[in-house]
C-alpha cells in the first residue's frame, strides 16, 4: 500500500516538474545567447493559458485527431511512471520493463503520426513521414543500447537493472561507455532536440515534431506539449537510473528518498546544462544526416555489446 | 564549438539595463502584468506579412533580440496561428494575400486579438489605397483591435502597441 502510494507521488512529481524542466532548459539557452529569458515557469503558464483557450478543430478533422493528445499524454505519462526517479522498486517499474516503456513510446508517436496526416496539411503528413523514418532508425537503436546493461544484469527490468550496478563494485567499463554515448545520441533525437529537430524553430520545412502539432489548439495543444516535457524528463530520468543510478533510494525511508530527490535534481540539472550548452553550439544537422547520426548510434550500442562479450564476460 | 562558447562568456548578458531604455523596461513590466490577468502570463502572437516592406519585420525582429528580449515579459511568436493569442499584421493587403490572412484569422481560436503594425497596415501608406496589387487596409479585410503607427513602429511602440491591445476593455 505504502509503495503504491508512492508510485502515484513519483508518477505526479514526474509530470508536475516536466514543464519546470522545459522551463529551466529554455532559461540556460537564453542565458546562453546572452538574453534573460522568460523564466522557469514561463512553460507552465503556457500551459495554463491554453487549458483556457477555445479548441479550434479543422472540418474533416476526425475522432483520431481528437482522441491523440489524450493517447499521447496517457501512454507519456505511463512510461514515466516505468522509470524509477527517487525509489528503486516501485510496483509499475517492477511489472513493466525497458520494452514495455519503448512500446508505450511507440504507441503515442503511432498516434501522433496518425493525426498528423488526419488533417491532410502538408506539412503535417511531412512530419509525420519524417518521425516515422527516424523513429524506425532511432528504436532498435536504444533497444540495442538498453540490452547492453541488460545482459549484464541478466533482465531488461529497470529494477532489476538499477540494482545490478549498484551492487556491483565500481569498475570501468568499455561497453558502458560506449551504450551511455549511443544513448545520449538517441534521447537528443528522441525528445527533437538540436541537432536532430529544433523544437523553437518557426520555419515549417525543418519541423519534424512541431509539425505534427501545427493544427493543434487549446487544451489539445496543452497536452501534446506537456507530453513532450514529459518526454525530456523520462529521457533524463532513464539516462541517470541506467548510467549513473548511485544516490537512488532503495527503501522508502523518508531520509533517503529526501536524499534521493536532491542527488536526482543535482544529476538531472548537469545533464540540462550539457544539453543546453551543446544545443547553443552546435548547428542542426541536415535532413539526410539524420539516418547516419542514428546509425552511428546503433553501430556504437553495437561495439558495446561485443566488447562486453569480449572484454566483460569471464569464461 | 569552442570559439562560440568563448564568444558567448565574452559578450555576457546583454539585454538592456534599466536606466539605458527606461521607456521600454518600464511598458515592459506594465505589459508582464497585464499579459499575468489577460492570459496567465503567457501572449502567444502569430505573426503576417500581408506585403509590408519587411521594414515592420525588422523591428519585431529587433524586440526579440538579445537587447530588447520581449520574451522575459512572456510574449512569444509561433508558428501556427492555432497556437496564437493575437494577430499582428503588417503592410496593406495584397490581394494575393488577402484570402491567406481571413483563414489565419478563422483558424485562431477564441479569445483572439487583432493589431494593425505600421502605417501601411493602417491606411496602405506608401503603397496608397488605390494601388491595382493592393485589396485595401488591415481593417478592411478583418476586425482590428488596435493599430501601431510608426514607419516603422520601433519596439518600444510596437510593446505600446500590444499592451493598449490588452488594456480594451474584453468583448
Amino acid at each position: 500500500m505504502n509503495s503504491l502510494l508512492f508510485q502515484l507521488l513519483q508518477a505526479l512529481l514526474m509530470v508536475l516538474l516536466a514543464p519546470l524542466v522545459a522551463g529551466f532548459l529554455s532559461t540556460i539557452k537564453a542565458h546562453l545567447q546572452n538574453r534573460r529569458g522568460a523564466g522557469i515557469m514561463q512553460p507552465w503558464r503556457d500551459i495554463q493559458k491554453l487549458f483556457a483557450k477555445e479548441v479550434v478543430l479543422a472540418d474533416h478533422a476526425s475522432w483520431i485527431f481528437r482522441f491523440t493528445p489524450y493517447i499521447v499524454f496517457t501512454a507519456t505519462l505511463m512510461a514515466a511512471s516505468v522509470v524509477p526517479a527517487l525509489l528503486v522498486d516501485t510496483p509499475l517499474s517492477l511489472t513493466a520493463d525497458v520494452i514495455a516503456l519503448v512500446a508505450l513510446l511507440a504507441l503515442a508517436r503511432f498516434f501522433l503520426s496518425l493525426a498528423g496526416m488526419d488533417i491532410g496539411t502538408a506539412f503535417g503528413g511531412m512530419g509525420s513521414s519524417r518521425e516515422m523514418t527516424f523513429s524506425a532508425l532511432a528504436e532498435p537503436a536504444m533497444l540495442m543500447s538498453v540490452l547492453v546493461l541488460a545482459i549484464g544484469a541478466h533482465s531488461t527490468n529497470i529494477t532489476t537493472m538499477i540494482t545490478h550496478t549498484l551492487t556491483t563494485p565500481l569498475l570501468i567499463q568499455p561497453s558502458i561507455a560506449f551504450a551511455l554515448v549511443a544513448m545520449l545520441m538517441i534521447a537528443v533525437a528522441e525528445t527533437g532536440r538540436i541537432p536532430i529537430d529544433n523544437p523553437t524553430t518557426h520555419l515549417e520545412l525543418t519541423m519534424i515534431h512541431e509539425a505534427m502539432l501545427l493544427e493543434y489548439s487549446g487544451r489539445h495543444l496543452a497536452l501534446m506539449e506537456w507530453a513532450s516535457m514529459v518526454k525530456l524528463l523520462l529521457f533524463t530520468t532513464l539516462i541517470i537510473d541506467l548510467f549513473m543510478p548511485w544516490g537512488i533510494a532503495s527503501e522508502a525511508s523518508l531520509i533517503g528518498i529526501v536524499l534521493a530527490l536532491a542527488i536526482w535534481l543535482f544529476k538531472l540539472m548537469g545533464l540540462l546544462i550539457i544539453l543546453a550548452v551543446f544545443e547553443t553550439s552546435l548547428a542542426k544537422l541536415r535532413l539526410f544526416e539524420v539516418p547516419q547520426y542514428l546509425g552511428t548510434a546503433f553501430v556504437l550500442s553495437f561495439l558495446g555489446l561485443i566488447i562486453h562479450y569480449m572484454l566483460e564476460v569471464s569464461v | 564549438m569552442l570559439r562560440i562558447l568563448h564568444q558567448i562568456m565574452k559578450v555576457g548578458t546583454i539585454t538592456e539595463p534599466l536606466a539605458r531604455n527606461q521607456d521600454f523596461e518600464v511598458l515592459g513590466e506594465q505589459l508582464k502584468s497585464t499579459v499575468k490577468k489577460r492570459f496567465q502570463g503567457s501572449l502567444a502572437i502569430r505573426l503576417v506579412d500581408a506585403g509590408s516592406c519587411n521594414g515592420c519585420e525588422l523591428e519585431i525582429h529587433a524586440a526579440n533580440n538579445a537587447y530588447y528580449d520581449i520574451e522575459r515579459f512572456g510574449v512569444h511568436f509561433t508558428a501556427s496561428p492555432r497556437f496564437a493569442d493575437m494577430l499582428l499584421v503588417t503592410g496593406p493587403v495584397s490581394i494575393n494575400m488577402k484570402t491567406a490572412l481571413e483563414m489565419t484569422y478563422d483558424a485562431m481560436p477564441a479569445p483572439k486579438l487583432v493589431v494593425a503594425m505600421g502605417d501601411c497596415a493602417i491606411n496602405c501608406g506608401i503603397f496608397g489605397q488605390d494601388n491595382y496589387a493592393i485589396a485595401g487596409s488591415v481593417s478592411d479585410i478583418i476586425p482590428v483591435d488596435t493599430i501601431i503607427h510608426g514607419c516603422p513602429p520601433s519596439p518600444t511602440a510596437l510593446i505600446q502597441g500590444i499592451l493598449s491591445t490588452l488594456n480594451q476593455p474584453e468583448g
